[in-house]
């Protein structure tokens, strides 16, 4: 990968009206819920009998997805009321 | 080893998706789609890595996995279904403080096996960082919950506080270069920053004044945008890294964009010019004078329907009474009436920037009617009335010229420049900043008190019967 995703930041989020912020700001949080990736591979790394480990992770998978999917449904609740006055 | 390309070509696209799709978000046209082409990405990145891999995984581990997939998607969509537009705020910030666990727990897993394997000092550093800054953003996420919802209602102050949590912090980074390059690299001692830094995060945020959370929810956002860097790091993970580092510096240029909204510097939040109260209260009551006179609701009905233009000022207040619709119908009534309505909208009104859009959004406002703080100002002279519902700082003038107020320096809306000023309020407590406001002294106010939805029902019921 050649770009820098600080370059591009600054153009994503420069002199964006801060009408969207509260949105952004969401689907942004959505977006770090990547870290469930994470806990899916140490649970496929985890041995069958390190309980520990497949508890954590387990409740990690758990705690990533509230995450992702929180993150996003939110982020689209807010999104559908401003479409739905452009028509 | 065919299935690791397919996965680096899919965490690619998942990266793309993740950078498109915040620069689509930030366009009110496009960002619908632009979500949806992230969450996409994502569902591509996380089924990529269950199904592409070449260890053996066992049946029961795959179960977990879904289970908890499972489990994790009807709780996270109920929630974010149901919750009430006035409450999202809080969800938000309820929902970084999982991700910021979910780095925190990873790190406390694979500690282990980088102790065992003798990882090196990378792999360290990035287990015991993301500990750190996803414990962080988990406990302080958690307290911005509790302080949004009302449960902690005051900002909680230890004696001084500002040293005590930088000799804290301080702590915290001894505590990582021990483990990482010194000989501290024990099971306890990772139990030991775990238990720190859940407890500064704690300490981080209590001190800070409700008012000042949607930048501390932000701040946290990017955090945790940072921890799960860490965990690209330390996994060599591409959709990881770029998600990551995208919101993390997201967050920050956002909290910095906020912060530039209220006209402070991030120190200031942080480090808390409102923390200062006891100058303040004094400063702020012996300005206090005159008297506060209060409008009946017919009174207030007769002066609007006989007015050209009404301004209304939205706040915080508006949202927990559930006002928005009722608010909406007055604006209506009042247009049918001839009279020109537009709403204010200051930047940081309600708990986050933008709040208020998407709160009157919800109640079919006009979007065109929403205007923002630079260009409404001036036109506050030839306004007739102001309507402040549920709205305090964002039109106190103490922030223009006293220096020793807290809020000095923000900038605010000119309310004091039209002819007749009403605020709505419930009572006579300061605002959440927890400042006297001026305002409400002013000759030129009026005062009408009562929850937000029950008062403007009434005045809506006035006007009708009026005509």
């Amino acid at each position: 990968m050649s770009y820098s995703p600080f370059l591009w930041e600054l153009e994503v989020v420069g002199g964006v009206p801060s009408v969207v912020h509260t949105p952004l700001m969401s689907g942004a949080n959505a977006i770090h819920g990547v870290v469930i990736i994470g806990a899916i591979i140490v649970m496929l790394n985890a041995e069958d009998t390190n309980i520990l480990a497949l508890s954590l992770g387990f409740v990690a998978v758990l705690l990533g997805t509230l995450n992702v999917v929180g993150g996003f449904v939110v982020t689209d609740r807010m999104l559908e009321m401003f479409s739905k006055k452009k028509k | 080893m065919e299935n690791k390309y397919i996965l680096d070509l899919l965490y690619l696209i998942a990266s793309v998706t993740f950078v498109i799709g915040l620069k689509m978000m930030g366009n009110p046209k496009t960002a619908r789609n632009g979500n949806l082409y992230a969450a996409a990405g994502m569902g591509v990145a996380i089924f990529g890595t269950i199904f592409c891999h070449d260890n053996e995984v066992s049946a029961i581990i795959y179960t977990l996995i879904f289970a908890a997939l499972v489990i994790g998607t009807i709780i996270g969509w109920m929630t974010a279904k149901k919750v009430q537009m006035t409450k999202m705020p809080e969800l938000v910030s309820l929902f970084n403080g999982m991700g910021g666990a979910c780095a925190a727990l990873i790190s406390l897993i694979e500690f282990e096996h980088a102790v065992a394997g003798n990882k090196g000092i990378g792999v360290m550093l990035a287990i015991v960082l993301g500990l750190m800054i996803g414990s962080i953003s988990f406990s302080g996420s958690i307290i911005a919950f509790l302080k949004l919802n009302g449960t902690l209602a005051k900002a909680i102050r230890l004696p001084s506080y500002n040293m005590l949590n930088n000799a804290f912090l301080l702590a915290l980074f001894a505590m990582c270069a021990f483990m990482v390059f010194g000989t501290g690299a024990s099971t306890m001692a990772l139990y030991t920053l775990f238990a720190m830094s859940l407890i500064y995060g704690v300490l981080f945020v209590i001190p800070i004044g409700g008012a000042d959370m949607p930048v501390v929810i932000s701040l946290l956002n990017s955090f945790t945008g940072l921890a799960a860097a860490t965990g690209g790091f330390l996994y060599g993970n591409q959709a990881m890294l770029t998600g990551g580092i995208l919101v993390g510096s997201a967050g920050t240029i956002l909290t910095l964009a906020m912060c530039k909204a209220m006209n402070r510097p991030l120190s200031n939040v942080i480090f808390g010019a409102f923390g200062e109260s006891s100058g303040t209260e004094s400063a702020g009551s012996s300005t206090m004078k005159g008297s506060i006179k209060d409008i009946t609701t017919s009174d207030l009905a007769v002066l609007m329907n006989y007015s050209k233009k009404v301004i209304i000022v939205p706040g915080y207040g508006l949202a927990v009474a559930q006002a928005q619709h009722i608010i909406h119908e007055l604006e209506m009534i009042l247009e049918e009436r001839g009279v020109e309505v537009k709403y204010a909208i200051h930047p940081v009104a309600g708990r986050m920037p933008g709040h208020m859009n998407v709160l009157l959004a919800e109640s079919n406002v006009d979007y065109g009617k929403l205007c923002e703080m630079e260009e409404v100002n001036p036109e506050f002279t030839t306004t007739d009335v102001v309507l402040v519902v549920g709205a305090n700082d964002v039109v106190n003038p103490a922030a223009k010229h006293d220096k020793a107020s807290p809020i000095y320096g923000m900038p605010i809306l000119d309310v004091e420049n039209a002819t007749n000023i009403i605020v709505n309020k419930r009572s006579m407590n300061a605002g959440y900043a927890g400042i006297e406001n001026e305002l409400f002294y002013n000759p030129k106010t009026s005062m009408l008190f009562g929850d937000a939805k029950k008062a403007l029902t009434a005045l809506v019921t006035e006007l009708k019967s009026m005509a």
